[in-house]
């Protein structure tokens, strides 16, 4: 950070950068410009190219074509040593610390290339300063991997900017795992950087947070350029115009048609939703506890109660326990203490198949993982949870028709776009893939889903498709509880919310206008201290 | 059955075992390395027997024990060569090429031998270079302990000098992030590749000197097999180390006085079959396994090759 901020020109400029993967042309001829003292924001869709071009800021991909100025002189990206070397320091969005290292010994990985001794004083001296100037609060011989989320990645930023000499500081979606006060915290330290000379470079798929962080916005869609706003069209213009703007840019001549779905990504707003007939408890969890394990959040006295035709939330940052919970109500995993209802019958002794028959389901977040089997093809997946089952077996061999007709069916009704249902099913994007998920837990007559992250990495359109399946379901009497990490989401859906911190409810809301800023307190809250549990408003 | 606590066979048990662990502490110590880097050798056993066979060849023909102790180092990193050029370079899987490269080391070594003093059958006769003077005045603990040879103590201290380099040096830092997370160590700009190839040919140059030693202070003679599965006490004696290099000296004693005990229990009288004797390590692996499995902690990224950008 020893630039000058008042350089005139910029400091690293992108020119026609393209780069193809195969079947798919993942940055076409994009330019990007960053000056010292700004933020850029990178705002586009997933897909749109976003990732593939930081990688190449960053050195880990090269580019076909294009070329990087740096300061005016033409460089060559070629590995992550040289863009470290050039100051570019990058927070990958999925956090690349060694868990098992402290956090000096992370900050230090691969810092002089040596294989000589380590320098603890100076490097504890470095910790000190950056510490200072992001105003962190854990000491340099933590464990990485205890540390909380979004200490974990203000190590990330500390990381980035280790070298003494940082010119350019590249953030992937970094509020994908920050509660809201976390993102108060991120843009008070975004301030401190730019002031420090840093071009900053932020990666987001949301607009609000583009237009709120960011001095100088460019908009990808399909891997292309399709606009920019530089600080003279952002300053003085209301948000709801400069939104306006965006998504046209975002989504063209759609964009009229998409207004709605935008709207819960733009600008959280509790929606008027209709209101349910709300039937008996469906679903009802008392006292769940779990030990934790290596890679499992442990939980305690977690109690929950969904009725039929209502959609409850599960707000909190991920990782605190959410899908623990999930797998327990779903039957894949036994508790150490309490109990799973559903319509007052205990199911907690019963498997992953008895649940299901008696209409309880789960779509898992882990789509291309536990939800499908990549090389089988869509048929097959559509009815990977009742293998050996009639009408698709009979008498231990499969019925190729009846398993066909089926997978016909639900491709048809929750419009999956593949070519046939014989498609090896690690071909169709992410968003059709979890239409065949919902499809097939939809499929015979469910009586509560447990839904984990149903939109995540979606695009809007197909996330509002699937926000919509869930809506209608609870109309016609279904018990959903979701579980997500966009606050904005299950605002938008959900009758009610409770909240997850470290394996346990924190406290429980219902859904009314203002409400993000309850859930986020409860989000940082340990249950029975602080913040009283317990519905509120 | 007093005898057994009889000074011969104290003395026999504490020396055999200290000469049997020697080549357990320098191949575990190796594998440790190299586990810690994400790179797991099922081969171990192989890069011994490598360095066994070439060893016992250099020194036969030299009459040198220490060019055949570097000729140990050479035969099994060579070994582990083909290893890292396949897992590390080619991401094949490592536990198959492992596999693979036990079987070839066996074959190998075993037809070479065949082939060149299977009639001779010579022997080195004991060994003389290694020696340090002096120490062995020492009564009981004199005749077992102390007249050890040097490669004795260099390993000893190589597990201290190894367990400093792991945690207090950035090699040793980017070993353990190598096994642990590559990406964030390719991202912090070091070459994943380059870390796990040196941490291999490490394991391999390690295990062939264990191999080496085997054949020239222990045995005094090269024969088909020899390593007798030690390859594998080797990798389990490293897991159990959770990393923590000086470990291994106690996973090597123990495990190299339960090798002994059978020719202790011979030199007394006691007649057990060698069958059963020879059963114990393993039995003493499976047991240890049992009552430690919770302490084992293996890295993340073990035995999964590194290609940038794929999870």
């Amino acid at each position: 950070m020893t630039s000058d901020p008042t350089s005139a020109g910029p400091l690293l400029e992108l020119h026609g950068i393209t780069k193809a993967f195969p079947g798919v042309l993942a940055n076409d001829r994009v330019d990007l410009e960053l000056r010292a003292g700004e933020v850029h924001a990178l705002l586009g869709e997933n897909g749109a190219g976003k990732s593939t071009l930081i990688s190449i800021l960053s050195g880990m991909y090269r580019p076909d074509a294009g070329e990087i100025r740096f300061q005016g002189r033409e460089v060559e990206i070629d590995s992550p040593r040289a863009a470290i070397e050039l100051g570019i320091g990058t927070v990958y969005q999925h956090l690349t610390l060694v868990p098992t290292l402290s956090v000096l010994e992370n900050l230090m990985l691969g810092s002089h290339g040596g294989t000589g001794r380590l320098d603890l004083a100076s490097a504890n001296d470095r910790f000190a300063e950056l510490a200072r100037l992001l105003g962190v609060d854990f000491a340099s011989g933590a464990r990485a991997g205890a540390l909380a989320l979004g200490q974990q990645q203000q190590v990330e930023i500390m990381k980035a900017l280790w070298r003494q000499g940082s010119r350019v500081l590249i953030l992937d979606e970094p509020t994908s795992m920050l509660t809201p006060q976390g993102y108060e915290e991120l843009r008070r330290e975004l301030e401190h950087l730019k002031d420090g000379g840093l071009a900053v470079v932020l990666i987001t798929h949301k607009l609000h947070e583009a237009i709120e962080l960011g001095d100088r916005v460019t908009v990808l869609r399909a891997g292309r350029k399709v606009g920019s706003l530089a600080p003279d069209d952002l300053r003085g213009r209301s948000e709801s115009e400069l939104s306006a703007r965006i998504v046209e840019m975002m989504f063209g001549e759609q964009a009229a048609e998409l207004a709605d779905a935008v709207e819960v990504e733009a600008a959280p707003a509790a929606r008027e939703s209709p209101r349910r007939e709300l039937g008996a408890v469906a679903l009802r969890v008392r006292d769940l506890a779990l030990d934790a394990d290596d890679g499992v959040v442990g939980l305690s006295g977690v109690g929950l109660e969904v009725r039929a035709g209502e959609i409850v939330g599960i707000a909190g940052v991920d990782g605190n326990g959410q899908r623990e919970l999930a797998e327990l109500i779903a039957g894949q995993r036994r508790p150490r203490r309490g109990e799973v209802l559903l319509f007052d019958e205990d199911v907690t002794r019963l498997g992953v198949r008895e649940r299901e028959a008696r209409g309880l389901r789960y779509v898992t977040d882990d789509r291309l993982g536990e939800g499908t089997v990549g090389d089988l093809d869509v048929a097959m997946n559509a009815v990977l949870k009742r293998i050996g089952r009639a009408p698709f077996w009979r008498g231990g061999t499969e019925r190729r028709e009846e398993i066909d007709r089926f997978a016909e069916g639900l491709v048809d009704r929750f419009d999956v776009r593949t070519p046939s249902v014989q498609t090896r099913i690690a071909t169709l994007s992410g968003g059709n893939v979890q239409k065949l998920l919902l499809a097939r837990e939809f499929a015979g007559e469910p009586r509560a889903v447990v839904f984990n992250k149903p939109t995540h990495g979606l695009d809007v359109r197909t996330a509002e498709f699937v926000r919509e399946q869930i809506r209608e379901a609870a109309g016609a009497g279904l018990a959903a509880l979701v579980i997500s990490t966009e606050i904005e989401e299950l605002v938008d859906l959900c009758d009610r919310i409770a909240v997850m911190s470290r394996g346990e409810v924190t406290g429980e809301v219902e859904n009314s206008p203002g409400v993000e800023e309850r859930i986020g307190a409860l989000m940082v809250a340990r249950a029975g201290a602080g913040v009283p549990a317990g519905s509120a408003s | 059955m007093s005898d057994l606590l009889s000074q011969d066979f104290l003395t026999a048990l504490i020396a055999g075992g200290l000469v049997a662990a020697v080549p357990l502490l320098y191949a575990s110590l190796g594998e440790l390395v190299a586990e810690q880097a994400g790179v797991l050798n099922v081969g171990l056993g192989g890069y011994m027997l490598l360095g066994a066979f070439l060893a016992f060849v250099i020194t036969y023909n030299t009459g040198s024990e220490w060019l055949g102790m570097l000729a140990g180092i050479v035969a099994g990193a060579a070994g582990a060569l083909v290893m890292a050029v396949l897992c590390v370079r080619m991401n094949l899987d490592q536990i198959v090429i492992g596999i693979a490269i036990l079987l070839v080391a066996e074959g190998a070594t075993s037809l070479l031998h065949g082939a060149a003093y299977a009639e001779s059958r010579p022997s080195l006769g004991s060994p003389s270079e290694l020696a340090i003077p002096g120490l062995k005045e020492i009564p009981i603990l004199g005749e077992s302990l102390f007249s050890q040879n040097a490669i004795v103590y260099i390993g000893i201290a190589l597990a201290f000098v190894v367990g400093w380099v792991l945690k207090r040096t950035s090699a040793g830092l980017s070993i353990r992030a190598a096994g642990e997370r590559p990406e964030a160590l390719d991202a912090a700009g070091v070459s994943v590749t380059a870390t796990r190839t040196w941490a291999t040919l490490c394991a391999g140059g390690l295990a062939g000197l264990g191999g080496a030693y085997l054949v020239i202070v222990g045995a005094g003679s090269f024969t088909p097999f020899i390593t007798q599965g030690s390859g594998f006490i080797a990798i389990v004696i490293a897991m159990l180390s959770r990393g923590r290099a000086p470990w291994t000296i106690v996973g090597a004693v123990l495990f190299g006085l339960s090798l002994s005990v059978a020719t202790a229990l011979q030199l007394i009288g006691v007649n057990i079959q060698t069958d059963y004797v020879q059963m114990l390590p393993f039995v003493v692996v499976i047991v240890v396994l049992v009552l430690f499995a919770r302490r084992s902690y293996l890295p993340s990224a073990l035995a999964l090759p590194y290609v940038r950008g794929e999870k």
